[in-house]
């Protein structure tokens, strides 16, 4: 059966073609979602986009916000354990959103995640990212974030990071709750930002989060 | 099962004459007089862009009969809903109530005007969701603002599915004479209150002095509202040639329907200051598209009392 399903066949590539539409447009039926560019505008250039992580449809959103020809060359970093478990989730993983696949286990892993982002970045692709490691189930807006962007940057100086302010989606996908409910969902995307010539690790980090804070205020007042 | 009749094509050609007419005349006017009316020709710019759009729509609609209009009722009601919802204060507490006005009062009011149950869609969602909903929120047991989450659930629902589907209820209704022409009475309620909005619109620019509702809508004026139900009269005479109710009775009609118009964009304006936005849809708006309940407030006002006179008038 490989010459009819196997990677790089028709049947194959137009089953994942046919895959992400759906994804898209399950999507906006669910949010409506709309990018909001503040202070920034969709370039074609490598760029990281990094967001605040609040449920497993994050990626999806971030991703259907972009226009079309720059969604093509952007890539989610995603855990090679999760998304390896079932056929499905490894087809959607490889074929559908060409995820970047990092295996969290530094004892079983080959590949260094950093220099697998760098090379993803090295061919042109853009990355979506989230840094605070896990769902963010707490009052905070935003929880501190993990050291690898500021890895990524530092060996990739010319990239740049945008703050993708994800809103209202753990509204949508409340954790516990069997059916989503449809809202409205906005991806704000902020001032891009570059990592300071000696800024260093934590003084980087705070900064990022706080660009994502920034948009994050943005919606403030106007939630009831 | 309705079908398309000639009144149907006599309109739809009287609609595409107004609509490739009135950007003309906006054409003509614009840069004749101060800024105060450019923004108004603008502004009537806009919104023929979106009746092209609401004509396209409801002309596929109706031309596939009643399921057609069914169907773009249900998404408009959906819409409107995931519309609203995002601005009220619901929370986790809520999600079993949230996802059922979605998946389950939302289908449900829809077969039941889809099959004709006249009382059942008539008092589902005012007795029925009304009990069950406040105790599904109750069931998980948060109290946090609970009469607030679960008004503003009720009120959601009998604005977004109950009142937006007396549009298609229309079609139930059994008119001595005007058998199979229901569809007709669609189109005319929404051409009315559509075109009445714009006519307050454009009286309240013309004439508009003393404003009715300064810190709610700084756009409607008394002078606005009077010219407009006077001059949606004139248009609801015109129109009487796809109703049954006779000139006279269209006229009336449609000057009830102008005033119910104007309450519900008032209302809805009214929701939109407080909850500090200017349009609905996305929540920070930089493009002035408005969302659906932008374009429906006034519809969804005027449904149900339109859907009752014609009821008890001419049944």
């Amino acid at each position: 059966m490989n010459w009819l399903w196997g990677k790089g066949t028709l049947l194959h590539r137009f089953a994942a073609e046919v895959f992400g539409i759906g994804l898209q447009l399950l999507a906006r039926a669910l949010t409506a979602v709309r990018g909001l560019w503040v202070g920034n505008e969709p370039v074609d250039r490598p760029r990281i986009y990094y967001g605040n992580h609040t449920s497993n449809g994050d990626f999806v959103l971030i991703w259907t916000a972009l226009p079309p020809d720059l969604r093509k060359k952007t890539r989610p970093v995603a855990a090679l354990d999760y998304w390896f478990k079932t056929r499905i989730r490894k087809f959607i993983a490889e074929s559908v959103i060409n995820a970047v696949l990092i295996n969290r286990v530094a004892e079983t892993r080959e590949e260094n995640p950093v220099e697998l982002m760098g090379q993803a970045l090295g061919e042109g692709s853009s990355l979506i990212i989230f840094p605070e490691g896990l769902r963010n189930q707490t009052e905070e807006k935003a929880l501190p974030f993990k050291t690898g962007l500021y890895h990524v940057l530092s060996q990739n100086p010319d990239v740049e990071a945008v703050p993708c302010w994800i809103e209202n989606l753990n509204r949508v996908l409340p954790k516990g709750t069997l059916l989503p409910i449809p809202l409205i969902c906005t991806v704000t995307f902020g001032p891009p930002i570059t990592l300071g010539q000696d800024e260093g690790k934590d003084a980087f980090l705070e900064r990022a989060r706080q660009g994502l804070l920034d948009m994050a205020a943005i919606h403030e007042r106007v939630r009831p | 099962m309705t079908h398309i009749s000639t009144e149907f094509w006599e309109l739809l050609g009287y609609l595409l004459l107004v609509l490739l007419i009135l950007p003309l005349i906006c054409e003509v006017l614009d840069g004749r007089f101060g800024v105060r009316r450019n923004q108004a020709i603008r502004n009537i710019d806009n919104r023929i862009k979106a009746w092209w759009v609401m004509i396209v729509v409801l002309a596929i609609a109706v031309a596939l009969g009643s399921f057609g209009v069914l169907a773009l009722f249900i998404f408009c009601s959906f819409a409107t809903l995931r519309e609203f919802l995002t601005l009220t204060n619901t929370r986790l507490a809520d999600s079993w109530a949230l996802s059922a006005a979605f998946f389950f009062v939302l289908p449900f009011q829809y077969l039941a005007v889809g099959m004709g149950w006249f009382e059942v869609y008539e008092l589902f969602i005012p007795v029925y969701a009304f009990l069950a909903m406040p105790m599904l929120a109750a069931l998980r047991g948060e109290p946090h603002s609970f009469l607030i989450r679960v008004a503003e659930t009720q009120w959601s629902l009998m604005i977004c599915i109950f009142c937006i589907s007396h549009v298609p209820a229309l079609l139930t209704l059994d008119i001595a004479g005007f058998e199979g022409k229901t569809l007709l009475l669609v189109l005319f309620l929404v051409i009315v209150v559509q075109s009445s909005d714009t006519l307050q619109y454009i009286w309240s620019m013309i004439l508009g002095r003393r404003k009715i509702a300064p810190n709610l809508s700084p756009s409607k004026t008394l002078e606005g509202l009077i010219g407009g139900v006077l001059s949606s009269c004139v248009v609801g005479a015109l129109l009487s040639f796809i109703t049954p109710f006779g000139v006279f009775g269209a006229a009336a009609m449609a000057g009830v329907l102008s005033v119910a118009g104007f309450c519900g964009s008032l209302v809805m304006a009214a929701i939109k200051r407080d909850r500090g936005i200017k349009e609905w849809g996305p929540m920070v708006v930089q493009q002035a598209q408005g969302g659906f309940i932008d374009r429906l407030d006034s519809v969804i006002f005027a449904a149900p009392v339109f859907f009752h006179l014609v009821r008890f008038g001419w049944t």
